[in-house]
């Protein structure tokens, strides 16, 4: 890991709670530019918190701890700073949006960060193709009359358009078929050495990282990380599970 | 109701059988009581006590400039067209037009197609005053198998309102009869009306689609700020036949539309999608019947609106299943936005099911934006504002690409833009 690298992306001794109940006790990883880091951990282990809580989702209340992306403290800001500092959560289950085009939202937030939209079209078709997702599926409404699977592509999709420094990624490999996930996973790794992406990608299933290269595990439970290792800890949790690290009673999400 | 006596109305003119036809109405009309907000369950929640007939007089003939009417006309389609100002028709434009089809004043003698007067609610109060008072009537008569495929617009003018004197008040009435195996597409656009005065529009429309006949209707009014207007649409389709109709409710103070469609043959089908906007003081009135009286009818019915400042909305839907309607197919569905505390929407779905073999499905909703939308754009590297903005013109995108006749699709996108940029902090529309 590069430590210490004035862009990497921090988040040191995070506490958080939804609806007045703590599930985040105390969470810190660092991922540079470049790097790829998995989240492993249960159902109901606060992963999904956890994306939420680093994006700013009003309702998860970030009560103690830091998240920055170099010196600059994301913390404090609404999420639609903190996507214009760099960030991007692709959402677990991606919702729908009636009558916003994927390309009217894509040439918005390339506008947001002062980039000109004009070939928003052009890159889509590219990006779609890359990830096999139906260019006619473009023309849609955001995730209107979209499978599970496709809403999935469908972030993939605007995260290749809207090219972040970070991106967080919810449970990207649920409702992926195989072929899916690889596609999806050879583009992630690919943004990690196009433009330098850093990725967090949250899963409870080791089939991820089957397909998707990563360059440091972290295994969550009960609202904190509990270890942190290479590629070769989730085979180690194969193995054993997650009951050999329980510090606690794992707490509802 | 001292300017509507025999006098005002003997006074319109018109062929013989005309003047007979408001005589007969003017008589109904002493035996109808105006309608109150406690009374029928058509008129909770509206403002009507707040009218005062005694205020307004039928309007004479339109003394303002028609150009705008005339560029109106082009915006939302270059085929045949007529003018209505103040309720007169004042040009008919034919185009391409084949001389078998029916289209400009009721026919002066022989009567004026037998269709005319019933389907828009006899027994009405408004619609009756409408026949007493209405100086013409605006026909399309498609005859059987000919296939109209440019729309036929209908732009009602009114002209502004003085500040002084009783106000005006118009009684437009319009026909549209498509004959076995016939298609169409109408449009028709209320507008005008700015003045600084009251006015009182009363339009009556009435839809015939005949045995496999197809009709799209569009309408849309968008009226000066100080107008009440109160439509009523009657339709009824026949036997495999279809009606698509998209109604708009943009200007007026108070704008009520009521649109009650009657799948009366079997096999025929009719699908009603409506959308209102509202800002200031104004009040949305949509009321919708969905009248399954054939077996194998369908209905699909989406109306959406929202609501900013001080506006409010009263959405009231009935889905009546008939005695012997079996395997009746009905949809209805409302939503609302809400978008700021002091305004208001009321959503009122009715079923009456008669039948126990049909299919019924209705959902509603009020509400303010979605949370969860707004995240999702803004966790994009949207604003707020830009957020909302482009969730709220989605909103109204995913009703208007549902308009059955294209070329009123750039208009009413055009409108609903300018008053959302207006509305949400961003000047001018997209285009």
């Amino acid at each position: 890991m590069t430590a210490a690298s004035t862009d990497t992306l921090r988040v040191s001794g995070l506490v958080a709670e939804v609806g007045g109940v703590e599930i985040l006790h105390g969470v810190d990883f660092e991922v540079a530019p470049g790097e790829v880091h998995v989240v492993m951990g249960p159902n109901g282990s606060g992963k999904s918190t956890l994306a939420h809580a680093v994006m700013g989702r009003p309702g998860t209340t970030v009560t103690a701890g830091r998240i920055a992306i170099g010196d600059t403290d994301l913390g404090a800001l609404p999420s639609w700073l903190r996507a214009r500092a760099g960030l991007f959560l692709a959402l677990q289950q991606p919702i729908e949006v009636p009558g916003v085009g994927l390309e009217a939202l894509l040439t918005e937030a390339l506008e947001a960060t002062g980039r000109v939209g004009a070939r928003v079209s052009e890159v889509l078709g590219s990006e779609a193709d890359q990830i096999g997702f139906d260019r006619r599926f473009l023309q849609r409404a955001l995730n209107v009359d979209l499978s599970g699977g496709e809403r999935k592509r469908n972030e993939i999709l605007q995260l290749g358009v809207i090219r972040p420094r970070f991106a967080v990624l919810d449970e990207i490999d649920s409702g992926l078929d195989v072929d899916a996930l690889a596609a999806v996973a050879r583009r992630i790794e690919r943004a990690t050495s196009e433009w330098g992406l850093g990725v967090v990608a949250v899963t409870h299933f080791r089939r991820l990282l089957e397909e998707l290269r990563a360059d440091r595990v972290h295994v969550m439970v009960g609202g904190r990380i509990v270890a942190d290792g290479g590629p070769e800890l989730a085979e180690e949790l194969d193995a054993s599970g997650y009951a050999g690290y329980d510090p606690g009673v794992p707490t509802d999400r | 109701m001292r300017h509507f006596g025999a006098d005002a109305s003997g006074a319109l003119g018109g062929p013989d059988w005309l003047s007979e036809r408001r005589r007969a109405a003017l008589e109904r009309l002493d035996e109808l009581a105006p309608p109150t907000a406690d009374g029928a369950e058509v008129w909770r929640y509206s403002p009507i006590d707040q009218l005062d007939l005694d205020a307004f007089t039928p309007a004479g003939a339109a003394r303002s400039d028609l150009s705008g009417a005339l560029t109106l006309a082009e915006e939302f389609g270059r085929g045949p067209r007529i003018v209505v100002a103040n309720g007169r028709i004042v040009s008919v434009e034919r185009g391409t037009l084949a001389q078998s089809v029916g289209f400009g004043p009721a026919p002066g003698s022989g009567g004026t197609s037998e269709a005319l007067g019933t389907v828009a609610g006899a027994n009405d109060f408004f619609v009756t005053l409408n026949d007493a008072f209405l100086p013409d009537v605006a026909v399309l008569e498609v005859p059987p198998k000919v296939v109209l495929e440019e729309p036929v617009v209908i732009v009602h003018w009114h002209d502004p309102a003085g500040p002084d004197g009783p106000a005006p008040s118009t009684f437009a009435r319009t026909l549209v009869h498509v004959s076995e195996d016939a298609q169409a597409q109408v449009i028709e656009v209320y507008a005008g009306g700015q003045g600084p005065g009251r006015s009182l529009v009363v339009p009556v429309g009435e839809l015939v689609v005949e045995d496999r006949g197809r009709l799209a209707y569009v309408m849309v009014q968008n009226l000066g700020p100080h107008c009440w207007t109160l439509a009523r649409i009657g339709a009824s389709v026949g036997r495999d036949a279809t009606l698509r109709t998209f109604t708009a409710g943009l200007g007026a103070a108070y704008g009520r539309c009521r649109l009650d469609a009657s799948a009366s043959g079997e096999g025929g089908s009719t699908e009603i999608t409506s959308v209102y906007l509202g800002s200031g003081d104004q009040v949305h009135d949509v009321r919708t019947m969905q009248d399954h009286v054939a077996a194998h009818t369908t209905s699909d019915l989406l109306c959406k609106g929202a609501v900013a400042e001080r506006s409010s909305s009263i959405y009231s839907g009935l889905i009546r299943v008939r005695n012997g309607a079996v395997r009746s197919d009905a949809v209805q569905t409302n939503h609302n936005l809400v978008l700021d505390e002091s305004a208001h929407a009321s959503s009122l779905p009715i079923l009456d099911i008669e039948e126990n073999d049909v299919r019924c499905a209705h959902a509603s909703s009020v509400g303010p934006l979605n949370e969860d939308q707004r995240y999702y754009l803004e966790s994009r590297g949207l604003s707020p504002e830009r957020a909302e903005r482009l969730i709220v013109l989605g909103f109204f995108e995913d009703i208007v690409a549902r308009a059955p006749i294209s070329s009123a699709q750039g208009p009413l996108r055009s409108r609903i833009g300018h008053r959302l940029g207006a509305l949400l902090g961003r000047g001018g529309g997209d285009g």
